[in-house]
């Protein structure tokens, strides 16, 4: 299943599914991310402290002082993909996003030559899956958009983005969880919360394996929601 | 809440609240945390006595005063350190790091300085009074996450800690300075995304520190290190100590607050062993990248963490 398996400094694995992403290559990944996160709720593999999925790979850090590189990679070795089943764990969420709260739609249309309605519809359409989350807080990488809405960054990246924003880039659309600097081309906005530090047991909104479609909403609703 | 507190008179540049860090939440994007110098963080709270994972105050070139308005206490500060205890009747004594200070109500503490040093800490006996987010009281101010709401100490906040000093005894740790400038790294993963001749560069040139260094991370200045692949990956999980090199040549280092997932290519990883001298260097120090396998750096950090177990175990009374 893997590529590669190599380390990365003295306290770091990556396992390296190979150089492609689509969604084949990334369920391996998150199977792979269940299966650890499993055997550390049984008070297995002490001293992993993280372990962190991207498109197509995982990255595992753990503590020198208490296992090591060679330990991990002989447990890596030791598993069998075709037993582990992690498909119910996966949440379906709807969030709800505003358009009317959009930086970008004018100029989309001009570089795409479509109409606001066909690329809303577009991403409304779109049964998106969360590749994976990070940068920042519950911030999710989410795929994948029809070929048809391929953008590339903005030239120049906004100094500021509010909190909410939904932004698309390439075949992905992502939500900033907070007020940041960013270049993605920024669609709409949302009033859910995707990172909540009140909630101990569980933080974040989205996690990697997830599905999320897009519900539109009035700006009334926007302000209704948010309030809430 | 209890009664016992101080008053923060000034706040310092950079003081937070900091233990071993947060983890297993990296797959959500919060980053581990933690405090910056493991070494000198555990010998803070070794001296007063508290459990190796006690919260504890770190602070960064100008450090607070601090004014301990109601209890008795023990502090300790670690790290290289300038500061000044003023007594409640006007007395100054100058303070020396390693061993612990015991203050009376209406003493003051004042921090003003590291000395060509970046980081230090002020562990109190017993600990403070500060609430945790996923069993770690480190504030990750990027995030406003963990106490004080996540933000950095303010000027007039009150400090809780949770209970007077029992013990009046003062105890002092014998620390070596490490002035060493070579940091010992293992390659990256993209180790070959770069030159023949910029891998031996990079192995053989100084780098200098610049102004552009925080929590998150160290920007250096050098020679340009030569991409002959691709300035960008594909975004992947980030490891403490991974230097990346974006489009500029120019490497950074990736520290405790890294971001947690990353598309530059990675040169090299700073070894477990070396990641303390580091992140104590400043801006305008020069330092040297040498590269070690992986069995060096695994037995270099046992020695070491058998080094800081050492300072521990002959903490001494002092009168």
């Amino acid at each position: 299943m893997f590529k590669k398996l190599n380390n990365i400094g003295d306290c770091g694995i990556v396992c390296d599914f190979g150089d492609e992403v689509n969604r084949a290559v990334n369920a391996n990944v998150i199977k792979l991310f269940y299966h650890i996160k499993d055997e550390i709720s049984k008070g297995n593999l002490h001293g992993v402290l993280n372990y962190t999925p991207s498109y197509n790979k995982l990255i595992i850090n753990f503590d020198l002082s208490k296992i090591n590189s060679s330990k991990i990679i002989d447990f890596l070795k030791s598993v069998d993909f075709s037993k582990i089943s992690f498909s119910k764990k996966n949440k379906k969420l709807i969030i709800p996003i505003c358009y009317d709260f959009e930086m970008d739609l004018e100029n989309m249309c001009k570089t795409l030559k479509m109409s606001k309605e066909e690329i809303i519809s577009i991403h409304l359409n779109t049964d998106f899956f969360v590749y994976m989350v990070g940068f920042i807080p519950g911030h999710p990488f989410m795929g994948d958009l029809d070929p048809k809405l391929f953008l590339n960054r903005l030239k120049t990246p906004r100094v500021k983005i509010p909190p909410g924003s939904i932004g698309v880039v390439e075949k992905f659309c992502n939500i900033y969880p907070y007020e940041s600097p960013g270049g993605w081309n920024i669609i709409g906005r949302t009033p859910t919360q995707l990172f909540d530090k009140q909630n101990e047991t569980n933080p974040c909104l989205l996690s990697p394996g997830d599905t999320v479609k897009f519900k539109s909403i009035s700006k009334e609703e926007f302000e209704k929601l948010a309030n809430e | 809440m209890n009664n016992y507190f101080f008053n923060v008179l000034r706040s310092g540049i950079n003081t937070t609240f900091q233990d071993k860090g947060r983890f297993h939440l990296q797959h959500l994007g919060v980053t581990p945390g933690g405090c910056m110098d493991f070494k000198s963080f555990s010998i803070a709270n070794a001296l007063v006595g508290n459990s190796l994972d006690e919260g504890v105050l770190e602070f960064a070139y100008q450090g607070p005063l601090l004014k301990l308005e109601k209890g008795e206490i023990k502090i300790a500060i670690t790290g290289n350190v300038y500061f000044q205890i003023v007594k409640s009747n006007g007395e100054i004594l100058d303070g020396e790091c390693n061993r612990t200070y015991f203050l009376r109500e209406g003493d003051q503490i004042d921090i003003l300085a590291t000395k060509q040093s970046a980081y230090g800490y002020m562990a109190i006996e017993g600990g403070f009074e500060i609430k945790s987010f996923f069993k770690s009281v480190s504030i990750l101010s990027r995030a406003q996450i963990g106490p004080n709401e996540g933000k950095k100490i303010k000027i007039n906040e009150m400090i809780f800690f949770k209970r007077p000093s029992k013990n009046k005894k003062n105890y002092s740790a014998k620390v070596l300075k490490n002035v060493k400038n070579v940091i010992r790294v293992l390659e990256g993963p993209q180790f070959d995304y770069f030159s023949k001749e910029s891998q031996k560069d990079f192995f053989s040139k100084e780098y200098k520190i610049s102004n552009l260094t925080d929590r998150m991370g160290m920007r250096l200045e050098g020679l340009i290190i030569k991409n002959i692949k691709n300035t960008n990956i594909r975004s992947e999980g980030i490891t403490k100590g991974a230097i990346q090199v974006p489009a500029d040549g120019q490497p950074i280092v990736l520290l405790t607050d890294y971001p947690t997932i990353g598309g530059y290519p990675k040169i090299a990883n700073v070894t477990s062993v070396d990641y303390d001298l580091l992140i104590q260097k400043t801006p305008g120090e020069k330092i040297f990248f040498s590269p070690i396998k992986l069995h060096e750096a695994e037995q270099l950090y046992k020695e070491h963490l058998n080094s800081i177990s050492e300072i521990i175990k002959n903490i001494k009374e002092i009168n």
